[in-house]
């Protein structure tokens, strides 16, 4: 019974040790920071077409992960990390990052300058997205192989 | 003696049966009163044609950006398992183009695979989806194509390994699969089904793309829109029927916004070759993505 009990709990150890390895990996963070992006994009999406009501508060935090995010992002691309978890990310990222890192961080400064004269309305948010919008697949196009 | 009969008579034969394959699968040319009444080119509805078959995409010099996409100087690589293809100028150039081809050689063309020499042309230029337009559209198409810029660039020849090298092969090939049937049977189907129905499997040529293949090259139109392996290169081009637990979750506004802004519902960007095809699909009036998407809704699950 003990045994048994130690046996599980040794299992449960080794796979929560596992996912944390696992959420380690730079390919899941820039995954997982992707995401985000996507969501807060869905957010400001969502009351851009009316389809949710303006809430300065989400308009705010969904700014502010897209800001935090194309800054942090291009950090996530050490030696090592080309490839793996199904990662989409394309080897011309390390053949220019440079490049790379500076459409990232347009991104994050991007969202800044929205936020510093904070979208007060549903079309403010609509003209928030169009300057945010087009960083999404300019950097995409280059850098991201789709499979 | 009758060995040799036997013999001759197996070669008069062969000639025979190659004759007759010639002869039936001759390049077609469509009759002269086919465009006679097409008249004067309305412009407006040829450049949204112009954008619906995307021709800038494989045209327009590869790489080229916003205005040079009207130049259509040819010389994108299309690869495939049968070798590399390479489009053509066919801006109004009248040595380099196409500008001193007249509208029937056109529509052969576009809608029978003819070249201007009487040629079959490879269906990597795709024909096969082309027959579908009307001609209305494809005269519409022809005028706006003259209004573009003229380019002198001679873009390179297939390159294609035997057998794949012999155009009148290709006789057969579009005896197998080139013909002007709906692709899928929609019953009770509204004006803007039908209307997605023309553009997708018409002009737009989108189950080139997204419907796998067989071993000679036809689409398997059982499995219409059911994506297949990426023929340029590693990946998968996505099923596009509304199956579950795939494209079926996105609804009609998704699908329709998604070729306008080139994003997912879940905010992920459009990629691959389909980068160029949105692009050219944001160029349309909202009414035909929205009938692009009701047909994609409309169509049976594979």
């Amino acid at each position: 019974m003990k045994f048994r009990t130690l046996a599980a709990a040794a299992v449960l150890a080794a796979i929560g040790a596992g996912a944390v390895i696992a959420a380690d990996e730079p390919q899941v963070v820039r995954q997982g920071m992707m995401k985000s992006v996507g969501g807060a994009m869905g957010a400001l999406a969502g009351i851009a077409k009316g389809e949710k009501p303006y809430d300065a508060e989400i308009v705010k935090a969904s700014l502010t992960t897209i800001s935090e995010v194309g800054k942090a992002f291009p950090d996530q691309f050490p030696a090592g990390s080309e490839t793996g978890h199904e990662t989409e990310a394309s080897p011309k990222i390390w053949e220019a990052m440079d490049d790379f890192k500076a459409k990232s961080l347009k991104l994050g400064t991007d969202a800044d300058t929205v936020l510093a004269s904070m979208p007060a309305d549903q079309a403010g948010v609509g003209a928030a997205l169009g300057t945010i919008g087009p960083n999404c697949g300019g950097c995409h196009e280059v850098y991201r192989v789709k499979k | 003696m009758a060995l040799k009969k036997l013999l001759g008579g197996i070669v008069v034969l062969g000639a025979l049966g190659a004759g007759a394959f010639v002869f039936l699968t001759a390049p077609e040319r469509l009759p002269a009163e086919t465009w006679a009444a097409a008249g004067e080119p309305d412009l407006a509805n040829g450049e949204r044609i112009f954008h619906a078959g995307g021709c800038s995409s494989c045209h327009a010099a590869p790489g080229a950006a916003d205005d040079q996409k009207l130049v259509l100087a040819g010389g994108l690589a299309l690869k495939s398992p049968f070798g590399t293809f390479h489009a053509p100028n066919i801006s109004p150039d009248e040595t380099a183009g196409i500008g001193a081809w007249t509208l029937s050689e056109f529509g052969d063309a576009m809608k029978r695979g003819t070249g201007r020499d009487g040629e079959h042309l490879y269906p990597s230029f795709p024909y096969a989806s082309y027959a579908r337009m009307t001609v209305k559209d494809i005269n519409d198409l022809y005028g706006y194509l003259k209004t573009l810029p003229k380019s002198t660039n001679v873009a390179p020849g297939h390159e294609l390994p035997f057998p794949f090298n012999i155009r009148l092969a290709l006789g057969g090939w579009k005896f197998l699969y080139l013909n002007e049937a709906p692709r899928v049977e929609l019953a009770n189907a509204d004006e803007t089904v039908k209307r997605g129905q023309y553009l997708v499997e018409g002009p737009g040529h989108c189950g080139e793309c997204h419907t796998p293949r067989d071993m000679l090259g036809g689409l398997k139109t059982d499995q219409w829109l059911a994506g297949g392996p990426n023929p340029e290169g590693e990946g998968r081009v996505p099923n596009i029927t509304p199956a579950e637990g795939g494209f079926g979750s996105w609804s009609a506004g998704d699908i329709a916004n998604y070729l306008e802004t080139g994003f997912t519902p879940d905010f992920d960007s459009v990629g691959g070759a389909m980068v160029s095809v949105q692009k050219n699909m944001a160029q349309l009036p909202k009414e035909d993505r929205d009938a692009i998407a009701a047909y994609l809704k409309a169509i049976p699950v594979r």
